[in-house]
């Protein structure tokens, strides 16, 4: 194949393989939302103190999905 | 190569490209941009200056016992950013409220006046968050050193791990350490920008009504789908604004006690 069309194409398969990223970003910020109120539901009166920890923690969950986001876009649009 | 008309949508049916609406336009003539030039962000960061103004200052003005509205608002707004700065980063940490409520207001503001339909978000733009974001972690890692001197450093040396760890985990610390103005930019600006290109997607199949038989179906999808990705993306708006100040906060946090 040409080269400048294999990498046209590839930037676009390579987008679609950085989506993947997001999927497991899914699963991380599930796992954090999930943990936690399996916690709350344990023990209701410590949880009201512990949303700062959660909302930290999906933060950092999300980030790395939008890593991916970022170089599905820099790949789209950027390369 | 695919052309550039194609890569803007034209060629897959789109009338629009979803990352148009984040394209820095001069406001007054179509000129070069230099960095005076006033364009859609500088217009859009100003009415959200203005909108804090309308309701920390003239819709406080009265101070009353039994407040209005508005004002309620304003001390709502307060006393949970206030809250959190003393529950995360310590009682010192409260002399930087100021600092951790400007970051709040102004990225809430922006987010919401952005997701007013036809409007420019400038928290979407990695250069607008970049600068709130890297400007915070100078001024933490300033603050840090100025503070404690070498003893800042104790951030990096775990002095409870093994010593022969002790290297291996500091060279890790110190990269996730570099690495926190850049994930703590990124991930405003991502977030904000992958909602409203979602909402754009949607948007842009919703007239398929007009040009095929399928829109019948495709169209009310759609139109249901932008309402409830747009009612996410308030919850989003106001979430996200929460995260960059609680994590300004942690990191506020370290710079002030950083032994672990």
């Amino acid at each position: 194949m040409e080269i400048a069309a294999a990498a046209a194409l590839g930037k676009f398969i390579g987008a679609g393989l950085a989506a993947i990223g997001s999927g497991a970003a899914a699963i991380g910020v599930g796992n954090v939302a999930g943990n936690f109120l399996a916690g709350a539901l344990r023990n209701p009166s410590a949880a009201g103190s512990q949303t700062a920890t959660l909302f930290i923690g999906l933060a950092f969950a999300e980030a790395l999905g939008i890593f991916s986001f970022l170089v599905a876009l820099l790949l789209m649009f950027a390369v | 190569m695919a052309g550039e008309a194609e890569a803007h949508g034209e060629g897959a049916g789109l009338a629009f490209h979803p990352l148009d609406q984040f394209k820095v336009t001069p406001l007054f003539g179509d000129g070069p941009i230099e960095w005076y030039t006033i364009t859609n962000v500088t217009l859009w960061m100003a009415l959200a200056v203005l909108a804090i103004i309308l309701v920390f200052a003239v819709g406080s003005k009265g101070r009353a016992v039994v407040p209005t509205r508005i004002q309620s608002v304003g001390e709502m707004a307060y006393g949970f950013v206030y809250k959190m700065v003393e529950d995360v980063a310590g009682h010192d940490g409260a002399k930087f409220f100021p600092l951790i409520m400007t970051l709040f207001v102004f990225i809430l503001f922006a987010n919401m006046l952005g997701l007013l339909p036809g409007s420019f978000t400038p928290t979407s733009h990695i250069a607008v968050t970049a600068v709130l974001g890297f400007g915070f972690f100078i001024f933490v890692t300033v603050l840090g050193f100025a503070k404690n001197g070498v003893h800042f450093l104790g951030l990096f040396w775990m002095s409870d791990a093994p010593l022969i760890l002790r290297p291996i985990i500091a060279v890790i610390e110190v990269i996730s350490y570099f690495v926190r103005p850049v994930s703590h930019s990124i991930r405003l600006a991502g977030n904000i920008m992958a909602g409203h290109a979602v909402m754009k997607v949607f948007a842009a199949f919703a007239p398929l009504v007009l040009i095929s038989t399928i829109g019948v179906v495709v169209t009310p999808v759609s139109i249901l789908a932008i309402t409830a990705i747009y009612a996410l993306e308030v919850l989003v708006a106001f979430i996200q604004a929460y995260v960059f100040t609680i994590l300004a906060c942690v990191y506020l946090k370290d710079a002030l006690h950083p032994g672990h």
